[in-house]
C-alpha cells in the first residue's frame, strides 16, 4: 500500500541527506519525494510516498519524528487532499503524428511547450493515473524521454497540514 | 561578551558544570586545546581518539553526566566512528566535539578532511556543522541538551578552525526551544490506567527491566512495584543492578546466556511488563516465540521502540521513573501467589553453577575468578566495566550487581576493546569508587594503548584479563555450531601481558591456578595504583546456560550433553 506524507523540516542543510539516509538504512521505499520551501523560508516541506504495511509506516513515521530537524509529520494518505505531479515527455513526431499527439494533449490539458522537427516536448499536470494514462497513449509514438517530479500534496478546505493533528501513529 | 570561538567552546563547557573532557589533540582543534590549556577543566588524554570516546562513555554511565569528548579532523574524528556507534545504541549521553579543516577547504580534499557530520548522520541522536561562530554557544546548549534529555544519546559538533579563531558575541542561552524536539516524559494517564488494571488482572505477570530502567534512575520504584505486587523482576543485560541481584524477586538476566528461571517465566508468563528494554534479539529469541502467552506492556521513552520488534497491548511512552511513580499510586496487587512460588521453585531448581569443564583439575575457570571477585567487593563501592565475548557473558551470570550504575558494558553494539577505556573513564568520575575491568585477551589488546593513559594519570583501575588464548565466544559458537572448526580464533601469539603493564610502570601478576585467586584480588585491591591480573583460565570453557541464535528461549543448552 502506498502511503504520502506531508513531512514539515527546517530548511538546513543536510536535512534531505537525513531523511533519505534514514530511508535507506531503516530498509524503507520511497517512491517519490519532492521538497521546496514553504512560506516560511526557514521550514521547507517534502512529499514523500512511501509503500509498506501499516507497521513498516508506523516505524517510518516514529523514526522520522526522531529527526531532530523534523517539525511535523502528517499523513495524508486518507485525507481529503489534491495531489499533484508536474510530467514532461519528450515523444517522437514527424508531421504526419504531430497533429494526433496535440489532440491527446489537449484532451489531458497538458501543453506542448518545444517542438523540433522530429519530436515534441509536452507538459502535463495531474494524479497519477491521469499521467499513467497519457504515457501509455504515447509510447505509441515512441517516447524519447520522460522526467517527473514526485507528488505534491495539500489538504482541501481551509485546514493546514501544520494544524492537521495528524492520522500520524505513535508520537 | 567577544571572544573567539574556541573560548566559546570552554566557556560554555563551564556553563554546562562540565569538569572533565577526553580527548586527544590535533591540527585542526589547536586554538581548541589553546584555549583549554588556561581553563580548569580537567582533560584526559588518551592514547587513541577510541580510548577517549569509551572513556567518556564510561564516564557517562557511572555519573550519568554526559561524557565529552575532543578530537581532530579527519583521522581524529573517523577514530571516534565505533565509540559514537556504541554509544548510540546503549543510548549513552555524549557531547562529541571534533575540528575540521576550515571554511574555505571544505569539501576540496584538504589534508585531514573528513565529512564526520555525514559519516556519523545514522549513530549520532543529532550532529552539528558549525558555519559560523555566532552559531556555536546555542549550538552547544542544543547539544547538551539533546544528548542528555529523552533517550539519550551522542551529539556531534564539527567546528571549523577557523571557525575557533574568529570573534564573535558570547551569549550563552538559559533555554532551548527545539521546534522538533520534544520528548514525551509523562506517560498518557488512560494507558498508565489500562497498564495497572491489566497487571492487578494478571495472573502470571512479568516484569522485565532494561537499561532505561538505569538511565531515569527509576530501579527503585521498579523494586517497590515489583514488591507490591510481588511480581517477579527479569533483567536485561543493560538493566543488571536496576535492582538489587540478591532480591529474591529478581530470576536473573534473561535472553540468549540468561538463566533458565527468567527464560522459562518470559515463555510462560501471561502479562510482560516491559521497562526501558527494547527487545533486542539477544533478549527475545526467536521473535514469534518470545512471550507468546503474554500481553505486553511497554514503557519507554523511544516510541520508536514500541512495537518495533514485539506487538504491544498497552503502549506508554514517556521516562521510565515518572511513569512507574503514576503506576505505583494506583497499583492495586493482585492474587499471584501461584506464579511465584512456580517462579521460586524453578529458581531453586536452577543450576546454581554452570560452571565451565575443566580440562585439568587445577586448571581454575573464569566464573571462579567472577565470583572472587565479587565476594572481596561486594561490600565495597564497586563498578564492574566489562569487555565483549565470554567473560562478559560470565560476567553478568556471576557477579552479583545490586546497584545501579556498577555494571559498564557494551550491550547493543558488542564493541571489543570497550571495557579497559570505559572503566578507565568511570573511575575518573567515581575516584572513590573500586573499578575493576574485567576483559579478554583478545578484548584487551584491542585497546591496550589506554594503559599509558591509566598509568600516567595514576587511575587505579584493576585489569583482570581473563585468558584462554581464544577469541573465546566465536570459538564457542565453532565449537556449537561449526563442528569445531576453529577458523582464526587461537590467539596464540599473545604477548605476556604482565610484562606489558610492567613497561607501562603497572604493577602485574600472572595467576594460573585456582588457590592463587584470592590472593591476587587482595593485593589488587590493596594495591593504589591501577593493577594487571593475567588470570590464565581453561582455553576451551563454554558460557552455558545459552539459547542458539533464534531459538525459542526455553530451548536452554546447558552443555549436560557433552
Amino acid at each position: 500500500m502506498k502511503h504520502v506524507l506531508a513531512v514539515l523540516v527546517e530548511n538546513k542543510p543536510g536535512v534531505l541527506a537525513r531523511i533519505s539516509g534514514l530511508f535507506s538504512r531503516r530498509g524503507f521505499n520511497i517512491d517519490s519525494l519532492t521538497v521546496g520551501e514553504t512560506l516560511d523560508p526557514h521550514i521547507s516541506r517534502m512529499t514523500i510516498t512511501v509503500s509498506g504495511d501499516a507497521s513498516t509506516l508506523e516505524q517510518v513515521v516514529k523514526q522520522l519524528n526522531k529527526l531532530i530537524n523534523v517539525i511535523k509529520i502528517s499523513n495524508v494518505t486518507e485525507d481529503p487532499a489534491v495531489m499533484r505531479e508536474l510530467m514532461m515527455i519528450k515523444v517522437q513526431a514527424d508531421p504526419q503524428t504531430r497533429s494526433d499527439i496535440q489532440q491527446i494533449v489537449e484532451t489531458f490539458r497538458g501543453k506542448v511547450v518545444d517542438v523540433s522537427l522530429d519530436s515534441l516536448v509536452i507538459e502535463i499536470t495531474g494524479d497519477e493515473e491521469k499521467l499513467e494514462a497519457i504515457k501509455i497513449l504515447l509510447q505509441h509514438f515512441g517516447i524519447k524521454e520522460l522526467v517527473r517530479t514526485g507528488k505534491v500534496a495539500i489538504l482541501r478546505g481551509s485546514k493546514t497540514t501544520r494544524e492537521s493533528n495528524g492520522t500520524v501513529p505513535g508520537n | 561578551m567577544k571572544m573567539k570561538g574556541a573560548e566559546m567552546v570552554i566557556s560554555a563547557l563551564e556553563r554546562e558544570n562540565a569538569t572533565t573532557v577526553f580527548g586527544y589533540p590535533g591540527g585542526a582543534v589547536l586554538p581548541l586545546y589553546d584555549s583549554l590549556f588556561d581553563s580548569s577543566i580537567y582533560h584526559v588524554l588518551s592514547r587513541h581518539e577510541q580510548g577517549a570516546v569509551h572513556a567518556a562513555d564510561g564516564y557517562a554511565r557511572a555519573s550519568g553526566k554526559p561524557g565529552i569528548v575532543f578530537a581532530t579532523s579527519g583521522p581524529g574524528a573517523t577514530n571516534l566512528v565505533t565509540g559514537i556507534a556504541n554509544a548510540f545504541m546503549d543510548s549513552v549521553p555524549l557531547v562529541l566535539i571534533t575540528g575540521q579543516v576550515g571554511t574555505g577547504s571544505i569539501g576540496t580534499d584538504a589534508f585531514q578532511e573528513a565529512d564526520i557530520t555525514g559519516i556519523t548522520m545514522p549513530i549520532t541522536k543529532h550532529n552539528y556543522l558549525v558555519k559560523n561562530v555566532e552559531e556555536l554557544p546555542l549550538i552547544i546548549k542544543e547539544a547538551f541538551h539533546i544528548a542528555s534529555t529523552g533517550r539519550c544519546g551522542p551529539v556531534l559538533i564539527d567546528i571549523p578552525k577557523n571557525i575557533q579563531d574568529e570573534i564573535g558575541e558570547f551569549d550563552y542561552p538559559e533555554k532551548v526551544d527545539i521546534q522538533g524536539y520534544k520528548p514525551t516524559l509523562e506517560g498518557h494517564p488512560g494507558q498508565v490506567n489500562k497498564a495497572v488494571k491489566l497487571i492487578s488482572k494478571a495472573k502470571k505477570p512479568l516484569i522485565i527491566g532494561g537499561g532505561g530502567v538505569i538511565r531515569s534512575g527509576a530501579g527503585k520504584h521498579l523494586l517497590e512495584l515489583a514488591e507490591k505486587g510481588q511480581i517477579p523482576v527479569a533483567l536485561t543485560l543493560m538493566g543488571l543492578g536496576g535492582i538489587p541481584g540478591d532480591n529474591p524477586l529478581f530470576l536473573g538476566m534473561l535472553g540468549m546466556h540468561g538463566t533458565r528461571t527468567a527464560n522459562y517465566a518470559v515463555m510462560e508468563a501471561d502479562l510482560i511488563i516491559a521497562v526501558g528494554m527494547r527487545f533486542d534479539d539477544r533478549v527475545t529469541g526467536h521473535l514469534d516465540s518470545f512471550a507468546s502467552k503474554a500481553q505486553v506492556i511497554h514503557i519507554d521513552v523511544d516510541p520508536a521502540e514500541i512495537g518495533k520488534n514485539v506487538p504491544v497491548d498497552v503502549p506508554i511512552v514517556g521516562d521510565v521513573e515518572v511513569v512507574l511513580k503514576r503506576m505505583l499510586k494506583y497499583f492495586k496487587p493482585g492474587d499471584i501467589a501461584e506464579w511465584k512460588e512456580k517462579t521460586l521453585q524453578w529458581k531453586n531448581e536452577e543450576v546454581s553453577d554452570y560452571s565451565c569443564e575443566k580440562s585439568s583439575p587445577e586448571v581454575l575457570t573464569t566464573p571462579e575468578v567472577i565470583k572472587t571477585i565479587f565476594q572481596h567487593t561486594s561490600q565495597l563501592d564497586t563498578i564492574i566495566a566489562t569487555d565483549v565475548g565470554q567473560h562478559q557473558m560470565w560476567t553478568a551470570q556471576h557477579y552479583c550487581f545490586n546497584n545501579p550504575r556498577t555494571l559498564i558494558s557494551s550491550g547493543g553494539l558488542g564493541t571489543m576493546g570497550y571495557g579497559f577505556p570505559a572503566a578507565i573513564g568511570a573511575q575518573v568520575a567515581m575516584p572513590e569508587a573500586k573499578v575493576f575491568c574485567i576483559s579478554g585477551d583478545g578484548s584487551f589488546q584491542m585497546n591496550i594503548q589506554e594503559l599509558a593513559t591509566a598509568s600516567y594519570y595514576r587511575i587505579p583501575v584493576k585489569i583482570a584479563v581473563i585468558n584462554n588464548t581464544y577469541l573465546g565466544m566465536v570459538r564457542q559458537w565453532q565449537e556449537l555450531f561449526f563442528q569445531k572448526r576453529y577458523s582464526s580464533t587461537s590467539l596464540s601469539g599473545n604477548p605476556d601481558f604482565c610484562k606489558v603493564a610492567e613497561a607501562y610502570d603497572v604493577p602485574a601478576r600472572s595467576i594460573s591456578s585456582a588457590e592463587k585467586i584470592e590472593e591476587a584480588v587482595t593485593w589488587a585491591l590493596a594495591e593504589e595504583g591501577p593493577v594487571l591480573l593475567d588470570f590464565q583460565v581453561e582455553p576451551e570453557g563454554n558460557v552455558f546456560p545459552m539459547v542458539a541464535p533464534n531459538r525459542p528461549l526455553n530451548e536452554i543448552i546447558d552443555g549436560s550433553d557433552k
